[in-house]
């Protein structure tokens, strides 16, 4: 019996896949399952372990929440600026550091530190650079000062410069793995390409659209939508910025609600959070999707 | 196009520390090659092909030297206005392009008044496909395509515009043998139809013989001839090139002139006078022998092999360089050969005398 499985070779693959399936199963598609029937079960209480019923008032009352929209604006707006942002300056860099062949491999030390200093720590810093004290107004705000501003308070001052500091945070954040990718991505184009485009009198802009991108357009695509999934699931960061009372501060991500709905301070309320995680899922879901139709087009392998 | 090469000169730094003389891939190249001639460059591997196409295509600069195309002096010009195409050696087609967009790329890049419309590069673009047999292909990207069939769009891209000077980087060497013999009959007839002057890189001797108008022998980075492939086979400068040019290779022999005879061993093969007395080698092309009972050279049958034509008579002899000898025998000459001796006469023509010392060549 054994040996007829094994002969079938469609049978031995999955059979080769077996244990990994197997973990999968257990630790990645039964929680899902299992958070998928949470949300769905009305009033739900942990210490019982009863619910009133089954239905979808969960997701009405999440998406009823001004916290909740007031993530879900965050949350997109973070996206939305960080991923292309990041991304082009990273593009950016790379060339200049492709371009340049002295220094490079400092330079790409410098820009790799983010990547392996600690999230809380990187956070304190900015800290330092933007936040009020009673004896400065943060690094930032001097320059702001020197250059005749007014001091604004980034920490808990207006929304955009709350903003503006979590956009800043986070596409500094994730700019050393992007700036390492794309760096190798571009030194592994074959220089004969440039070669034949020179001979053949193309201009360096038309070269960089016409050939480079598109040589690298797997790997540009490949962080777009590791971007989009990241900043989906921001959290960390904004708690080492803004504190873990993020709903006051305006300041909650989608993930932020998620926590605060289980283990917060206004928490305990395990079937919102299932409600407002499977949201998080059908979101990041959807984008991704509609990422890879949109790479078929343009990205060649 | 006339192009012409002036002390043509590169030199690398060397990278390596304990050697510090530079690596001279050409040195003090001088030629002029004339309007729409097929050049065949051929050398060992190393000996600086690619670095003179590269001079000539303005990728490289040169350490000394000039090069002009027809009165102009181009050395200082960049790639993209010198005009030229270039056939890399492994095509270089954009992967992402189809067959169709990488013909055109090069047309596109054209500004100002050589601009042209969008229908007028779409009929070229299907002239040059046309030339090269490709314009069925023309939606494909490359990597559906066979090695000869890139090739072709490699040519057709590097045509397209029209080049001044059109330069090929071992263009066959990725082919197998049937294709290399037919698309080296193509490349000679696109040559000829277009008629611009074009430069062929190659380490196959039997290919550059083939097509070339003219050949350039290198070594080392130095021009060791230049001329009509059948003058530079009958009439070589000096022992290297004798020995790089023809297949089966020359055979070589230690000898000694005495009073006027060439002496290999003991045997007194020829005349030759005038020649003082003195050690030389000796060339002697396949086909420089002739089977005959009291010829004067003697030596050690191994084997006959039958090649349908010609038959190879594979012999030994104490003065040769190599264990063995290779002479080609028309069928004519329908011999019984037994194991033991064998016995030539020798073809003067064919026979070369190379100075001990220099390798030069000694005439007669
Ligand atoms: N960029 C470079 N830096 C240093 N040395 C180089 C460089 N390019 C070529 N050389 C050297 O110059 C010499 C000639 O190289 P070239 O590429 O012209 O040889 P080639 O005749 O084309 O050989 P092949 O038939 O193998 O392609 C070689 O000794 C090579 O090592
Ligand atoms: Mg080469």
């Amino acid at each position: 019996m054994m040996k007829k499985i094994l002969k079938n070779s469609s049978a031995k693959g999955w059979l080769y896949l077996l244990p990994a399936l197997l973990f999968l199963g257990i630790f990645m598609v039964y929680p899902l399952i299992d958070v998928f029937i949470y949300s769905f079960e009305e009033g739900y209480n942990s210490a019982s372990q009863t619910y009133f019923g089954v239905g979808s008032y969960n997701y009405s009352y999440v998406l009823h929440d001004p916290y909740f929209l007031q993530a879900v604006n965050n949350t997109f707006l973070l996206v939305i600026i960080t991923v292309p942002l990041s991304t082009g300056i990273a593009l950016l860099i790379s060339v200049g550091l492709n371009s340049i062949k002295p220094l490079r491999n400092l330079f790409q030390t410098v820009y790799f530190l983010p990547y392996v200093t600690n999230t809380l720590a990187v956070g304190l810093v900015f800290m330092i650079l933007f936040k009020k004290t009673a004896y400065s107004d943060g690094f930032i705000n001097l320059i702001i000062n020197w250059f005749g501003g007014a001091s604004v308070d980034f920490i808990e001052g207006p929304y955009w410069a709350k903003m503006f500091v979590l956009c800043f945070y986070t596409i500094w954040v994730v700019m050393p793995f992007k700036i390492l990718i794309l760096t190798s991505a571009l030194a592994s184009v074959n220089q004969e390409y440039y070669n034949a485009a020179k001979v053949d009198g193309t201009s360096k802009a038309r070269t960089f659209i016409r050939i480079t991108l598109p040589m690298i357009s797997p790997m540009i695509f490949y962080l777009v939508i590791t971007g989009f999934i990241g900043a989906f699931k921001a959290y960390s960061d904004v708690v080492a910025l803004f504190g873990t009372n993020l709903n006051a501060a305006e300041m909650n991500t989608i993930v932020g609600y998620v926590y605060d709905m289980l283990y917060g301070d206004s928490g305990g309320y395990p079937s919102y959070a299932a409600a407002a995680a499977i949201i998080l899922f059908a979101i990041v879901l959807t984008i991704t999707c509609i990422n890879l139709l949109i790479s078929k087009k343009n990205v060649h392998y | 196009m006339e192009v012409v090469l002036q002390n043509l000169t590169k030199k690398f730094p060397s990278r390596d520390k304990k050697n510090r003389g530079d690596v001279i891939a050409v040195s003090d190249f001088t030629f002029k090659i004339p309007d729409g001639e097929l050049i065949g460059l051929l050398g060992p591997s190393g000996c600086g092909k690619s670095t003179t196409l590269h001079l000539i295509s303005g990728l490289q600069k040169p350490t000394s030297g000039r090069i002009f195309f027809g009165e102009d002096d181009v050395t200082d010009l960049p790639p993209e206005n010198r005009g030229i195409g270039l056939v890399f050696q492994n095509y270089a087609l954009y992967p992402h392009l189809t067959v169709k967009q990488n013909i055109l790329f090069p047309l596109q890049n054209l500004k100002g008044k050589d601009k042209l419309s969008k229908e007028e590069m779409l009929e070229k673009a299907h002239e040059a496909a046309k030339l090269v047999q490709i314009d069925e292909l023309m939606d494909r990207k490359p990597g559906q395509l066979s090695g000869g069939q890139q090739q072709r769009v490699a040519i057709a891209r590097a045509l397209v515009k029209m080049p001044r000077v059109l330069l090929l980087d071992e263009p066959l060497s990725n082919l197998d043998a049937r294709l290399r013999l037919q698309t080296r009959e193509e490349i000679r007839r696109i040559q000829r139809e277009t008629k611009i002057t074009t430069i062929f890189v190659t380490h196959d001797q039997e290919e550059a013989m083939s097509i070339s108008d003219r050949i350039v022998v290198m070594k080392d980075g130095v021009v060791h001839q230049i001329g009509k492939p059948q003058d530079v086979y009958d009439d070589p400068a000096n022992l290297f090139v004798a020995k790089f040019l023809g297949t089966p290779p020359i055979n070589v022999f230690d000898g000694q002139i005495r009073d006027g005879r060439l002496y290999i061993g003991e045997d007194e093969v020829l005349d030759v006078k005038g020649i003082s007395e003195r050690e030389v080698y000796v060339g002697i092309r396949p086909e420089g022998f002739l089977l005959q009972e009291n010829g004067p050279m003697r030596c050690k049958l191994s084997r006959v092999e039958v090649m349908g034509r010609d038959i190879s008579v594979v012999a030994e002899n104490k003065a040769s360089l190599n264990p063995t000898i290779r002479a080609i025998i028309g069928t004519e000459n329908n011999v019984n050969m037994q194991q033991g001796m064998v016995r030539f006469a020798l073809l003067p023509r064919k026979v070369l005398l190379f100075d001990k010392k220099t390798e030069e060549r000694i005439k007669f």
